[in-house]
């Protein structure tokens, strides 16, 4: 009877053991990767682990807010993490990533100097991410339906959608804007003639008041579903990144349906956005994340990432090797107009912070 | 004799006054103690353990973090940066700042429309369940049950693709519609996606099956000599129900609305993806605050605000549900 016991207890104990035995197991030789859902090559990680022997685990995220909060939060066991380059000012503040040893990356030499600049305004010297892929904010419009509502319609312009008449008559195919304030609040800025990276909080309420009259007209703010709506019709003018226009229309196509989008950088200036990846400051595995950083910026290994998600990477001697009909569409690669109208917004200090915050919850639910 | 009959079958049997252990010369005070009431204690133990450490703990590091300063550190907060320990701004926003109070008043009425429509739908359905066969009932009940076989994401976006204006389901409704209502009058498409409607209609399904079992159980137990005895006395079945029926199933309304009602309130994925942004639930507001403001002693702080509305139900519901229960014993 007592003997059984201790038996019990004996297993029991070793269960309870488990989890900690097999990580310190599979630290031996891993790195523990932490990004985006899809937004790698699709053979990318098999093979670095068949030329490296150091195998690859790669968790996802479905939202910017989710990886952030966890890594706010840290103690993450994670060795390499992509993260947007506009949020990067506070997670370096906070101590989350450590400095990246430029020397230590083979390909660093074939980084895109434009792409280096925009990421260094978020982050000195680049000295704390390494670019991965980059892109612009705009409108993905469904031509179709936009032009049977607005046939002589400017869709460079941002007047399409903030000028109340046009939205009104947008209405009913379906307006979203992206919920992300760092994204659409400096682009209206700029639509106002303002400053997109002023300091004065108070030229927010200008925005708020810009949205005010066509927040009726807007039918949500999201950064995701549109994904599915736009290819279903069920959204017509639509706030998106500019890679996730591709990803609607393929999505289009498989399920075969007829549609006719196109995406316009406003011609009142966008943000630009930079994806960088980097090294958490408790990262287990650094020299297992250099290895991988160092496989990943090889020309031809970054092209087929990019042939994948559809989003250009920031290596300019991967450019060629990039599947034609990505490198020369001007939404993914830009041309130099549509370069031109691109910046990188200035990090936000706490107090614009609140501001833009408040400004957004006022938008949202006003109208 | 107290304790004998627990003593271990193979202990020795002399004298029980006895001081020295009694399993051998090696048995420590935790010994005994396992061998005479550990398993009892164990397995009554492991529900408060359970609750200590996922829920007092975790409530005690929420409340805790409501009283936080929030700070560009990680993680983003930090006590006693402004002098005092407690940081109070938190809680004076809650009250100043016209959206959270206005997030809980949209919160806790959309609930209670969908626990009083859940209701006026699954009460029925309860009773119908109760006076049908065993064999056609055990096929009711799993029918029931059904839908939580699918995931319940899956099942909002079967919802979404039905609403959406260019699914068969809206063009369907609207030309119903248009051939109703005067030609000037013809819409292209209804807009029941990201209304608060849909939020409502969504809600329901959801939760129709929180509802309908807890009252199926109730009314099943009751005495249908009891309706016989009415219908003796000259009640009408209207009667019968209104006098009989639906008193003695209050406990299982109670039950099944506080199931649905607490849900309901904090629910964030159905206002999420069908609802109006414009009339934002209060778990939006708590997902917000903490992870695009990053302002986590604000989530924290709605949060407790939430769990105290929602506990002061709760603990009436146990007031009244033990006040019954000392009726009931008292009655015969």
């Amino acid at each position: 009877m007592k003997f059984n016991r201790r038996q019990t207890f004996a297993a029991l104990g070793a269960t309870l053991a488990m989890p900690y035995v097999r990580p310190s197991w599979a630290q031996a030789g891993s790195v523990n990767i932490y990004n985006w859902a899809d937004y790698i090559g699709e053979t990318t990680l098999e093979d670095f682990e068949t030329k490296t022997g150091i195998k690859p685990v790669y968790d996802t995220y479905a939202s910017a807010e989710e990886m952030q909060a966890k890594m706010l939060a840290g103690q993450t066991g994670y060795d390499v993490v992509g993260h947007s380059g506009l949020n990067m000012p506070q997670m370096i503040a906070a101590g989350v990533y450590q400095p990246i040893d430029h020397g230590r990356i083979a390909n660093w030499k074939d980084m895109d100097p434009d792409v280096l600049a925009m990421e260094a305004v978020w982050d000195k010297d680049n000295a704390h991410g390494v670019p991965y892929m980059w892109g612009s904010v705009g409108v993905t419009y469904n031509l179709d339906m936009v032009k049977e509502r607005l046939p002589d319609a400017d869709l460079n312009s941002l007047d399409v959608i903030f000028k109340p008449e046009n939205a009104a008559k947008l209405a009913d195919c379906g307006i979203s804007l992206l919920d992300s304030p760092t994204d659409v609040i400096p682009m209206a800025l700029r639509y106002l003639g303002m400053d997109g990276d002023t300091t004065n909080v108070d030229d927010y309420k200008k925005v708020v008041e810009l949205l005010k009259p066509i927040r009726k007209s807007i039918r949500t703010f999201d950064n995701t579903n549109y994904l599915n709506a736009i290819p279903n019709g069920e959204l017509c003018a639509v706030n998106t990144w500019s890679g996730d226009y591709l990803v609607a229309r393929s999505r289009a196509k498989d399920a075969g349906v007829d549609i006719n989008l196109a995406y316009f950088v406003p011609k009142t200036g966008a943000p630009a956005w930079v994806d960088v990846l980097a090294l958490p400051s408790d990262a287990k595995n650094v020299e297992n994340g250099y290895a991988f950083l160092n496989f990943l910026m090889q020309p031809e290994v970054i092209a087929a990432c990019s042939d994948f998600t559809g989003y250009a990477n920031a290596s300019l001697a991967a450019t060629a090797l990039v599947k034609e009909s990505i490198r020369t569409d001007p939404a993914v690669y830009p041309d130099a107009t549509v370069k031109s109208r691109l910046w990188a917004p200035k990090p936000y200090n706490e107090d614009q912070d609140r501001a833009m915050t408040r400004a957004w919850t006022e938008i949202k639910t006003g109208g | 004799m107290p304790g004998s009959d627990l003593a271990p079958p193979s202990g020795p049997t002399d004298s029980p006054r006895q001081d020295g252990p009694r399993e051998g010369p090696h048995e420590g005070p935790v010994a005994r103690w396992f061998n005479r009431r550990g398993w009892s204690d164990l397995i009554t133990g492991i529900p408060f353990f359970w609750l200590f450490f996922f829920f007092l703990i975790p409530f005690v590091i929420v409340v805790a973090m409501s009283f936080a300063t929030r700070s560009p550190t990680s993680p983003p907060f930090s006590f006693g940066l402004d002098g005092g320990l407690l940081d109070f701004r938190s809680y004076a926003r809650l009250f100043s700042d016209q959206l959270y109070i206005r997030a809980l008043g949209i919160s806790l009425w959309m609930a209670a429309l969908s626990t009083v429509l859940c209701l006026l739908i699954g009460y029925p359905m309860a009773l119908a369940l109760t006076r049908l066969s065993p064999s056609v009932r055990t096929i009711m009940l799993m029918l029931v049950i059904l839908p939580f076989w699918t995931s319940f994401l899956l099942r909002v976006y079967a919802w979404m693709g039905l609403m959406g204006t260019n699914s068969w389901f809206n063009r369907g409704l609207t030309a119903l519609y248009n051939m109703v209502v005067p030609a000037d009058w013809a819409l292209r498409s209804i807009q029941m996606m990201n209304t608060n409607f849909a939020v409502v209609v969504v809600m329901v399904y959801s939760y129709l099956p929180f509802m309908v079992l807890p009252l199926y159980a109730n009314l099943e137990r009751l005495d249908m000599t009891l309706n016989e005895a009415a219908e003796d006395l000259g009640s009408r079945p209207w009667q019968v129900f209104r006098d009989v029926t639906l008193p003695l199933s209050i406990p299982g309304i109670i039950a099944g609305g506080l199931l649905v009602f607490i849900p309901v309130s904090g629910e964030l994925v159905v206002p999420g993806l069908v609802g109006n942004p414009s009339n934002p639930m209060i778990g939006r507001v708590i997902s917000d605050e903490f992870a695009s403001a990053r302002d986590w002693p604000m989530a924290a702080t709605v949060a407790v605000a939430l769990l105290v509305l929602l506990v002061g139900p709760m603990m009436a519901y146990s007031h009244f549900e033990n006040r019954a229960q000392t009726r009931r014993e008292e009655a015969p």
